[in-house]
């Protein structure tokens, strides 16, 4: 399993990273962690002319607090995610993902912006982005933007990156009073990829009813979705039980259901609402409800 | 492209091509065959080996992305003659049958410690979750890593 040839390019910092990929276009890819992409080139289901690899680029790499928003660098791996002090206290939500990646081996190398460029439809990150409703920034010689994660996700393995933009940081929202956030997965025994992956973050205002909420789901359809529906039962209302199950029953609504080997589409959406439901009871117990 | 890579202990300079996996740069380039090839696609953790301290998959990295930094394989274990811990583990409690997964769970299980001196019986089975052994010797494997984990920092037996 060898990749075909490519030219490698190496650089240090992202001004130059962003100028060699606006230079090569469609004929250029960017190298993260490579434990997506790498796997697709030993595959030859990708066969890049050039590959930039922005490894070396330091300034990529950090997790930070910034007023109530947590700013993360795409080069960060899964593991630094998992084994944050700062991210389990403000952002649990993430390392709770991160520790369902793939094994210790892969979330060594990893990064959480690689996942997310790279758009599997089975991928855990997507699920946790959505949920916090977070943003995706993407620079390019040109400059920056913002990208929502909703708008962010268009196909299986599409976003909304330009040929020369390089997704450079993730901003979610640090976990307020009263809030909980949850992420659980089945996973495929072989792969560990999500057959279902749901992630939720409610946040209860003084009476103990849902303020906010946010439900997103990976692993059911082409693309990993946030869950509307869900969220629309819940919203306003006290997160009982019987609410909750009743909320979860919309998760797999409005999307084309995936089949497979492993699920069959009415066993993928039978196994959305029970995870969904799942994610909301632990997000709302945490958030201090009932 | 030339590369640059401290290969237990020691700094070597190569001429690879860009898509040699590093797997096949540390035994085809380097001569050593102690890291093993097993399932190529990132999943049985064969080819474990730490870079930068960090265990990993050397068929899922390129050599030119190793370049500059320092790699340790299982032959970057033993010193002066004597087996490393865990080698003495594997040896002891009978951690290997047909030894093919040996090398990958001996580097996955270094990091292991290197992180948790003192891991639970669960806790080891977590840190070394991306290896497969194929005869299937799980029990023996983590008490080797267990006997390890003793000889590194010995701990008193906690009273139950």
């Amino acid at each position: 399993m060898i990749p075909e040839s490519f030219e490698y390019h190496a650089p240090q910092t992202l001004a130059e990273a962003s100028r060699l990929i606006a230079q090569f276009g469609q004929e250029g890819k960017i190298l993260a962690g490579g434990h997506s992409l790498l796997p697709l080139m030993k595959l030859r289901l990708a066969s890049p002319r050039h590959l930039v690899d922005i490894g070396r680029v330091a300034e990529l790499k950090y997790i930070r607090e910034d007023a109530d928003k947590i700013q993360i660098g795409a080069l960060t791996t899964h593991y630094q995610i998992e084994s944050s002090e700062l991210l389990k206290q403000k952002c649990p939500l993430l390392p709770e993902t991160a520790r369902e990646i793939g094994d210790v081996q892969v979330r060594n190398k990893g990064t959480l912006g690689g996942s997310l460029a790279h758009a599997d439809p089975a991928a855990d990150w997507p699920a946790a982005i959505l949920a916090l409703g977070g943003e995706v920034e993407a620079r390019s010689e040109s400059g920056s933007r913002w990208i929502p994660a909703q708008e962010f996700f268009v196909e299986m393995l599409t976003t909304t990156l330009q040929a020369d933009e390089i997704l450079t940081a993730i901003r979610v929202p640090a976990l307020p009073a009263h809030a909980g956030e949850a992420y659980v997965k089945f996973a495929q025994p072989a792969s560990g990829f999500a057959i279902v992956g749901a992630a939720a973050r409610v946040v209860l205002d003084d009476a103990g009813a849902v303020a906010e909420v946010g439900v997103g789901i990976t692993g059911v359809a082409a693309k990993p979705y946030r869950a509307a529906a869900v969220e629309g039962v819940l919203r306003g209302h006290s997160p009982t039980a019987k609410r909750i199950a009743e909320a979860a029953a919309h998760a797999a609504e409005g999307v084309e259901v995936n089949a497979d080997l492993y699920a069959s589409a009415e066993y993928r959406t039978h196994l959305a609402a029970v995870y969904t439901r799942r994610a909301l009871e632990k997000a709302v117990e945490r958030a201090g409800g009932k | 492209m030339r590369i640059r890579i401290k290969l237990n202990g020691s700094w070597r300079e190569d001429d690879v091509e860009p898509r040699l996996l590093l797997v096949y740069y540390l035994r085809e380039v380097a001569g050593l065959t102690g890291t093993h090839i097993g399932c190529e696609t990132t999943t049985c953790g064969a080819c474990t080996i730490l870079l930068n301290g960090e265990a990993v998959k050397s068929c899922t990295v390129l050599a030119v992305q190793a370049d500059g930094a320092e790699i340790t394989t299982i032959e970057g274990l033993a010193s002066d003659g004597k087996l490393h811990p865990l080698q003495q583990g594997f040896w002891e409690e009978h951690g290997l049958q047909c030894g093919f997964c040996t090398p990958g769970m001996i580097m996955a299980a270094c990091q292991l410690l290197g992180r948790n001196p003192h891991p639970t019986r669960e806790e080891i089975r977590q840190g070394l979750e991306g290896n497969i052994c194929r005869c299937t010797g799980y029990q023996h494997i983590v008490k080797a890593v267990e006997f390890a984990a003793q000889k590194i920092s010995p701990q008193s037996t906690v009273e139950s």
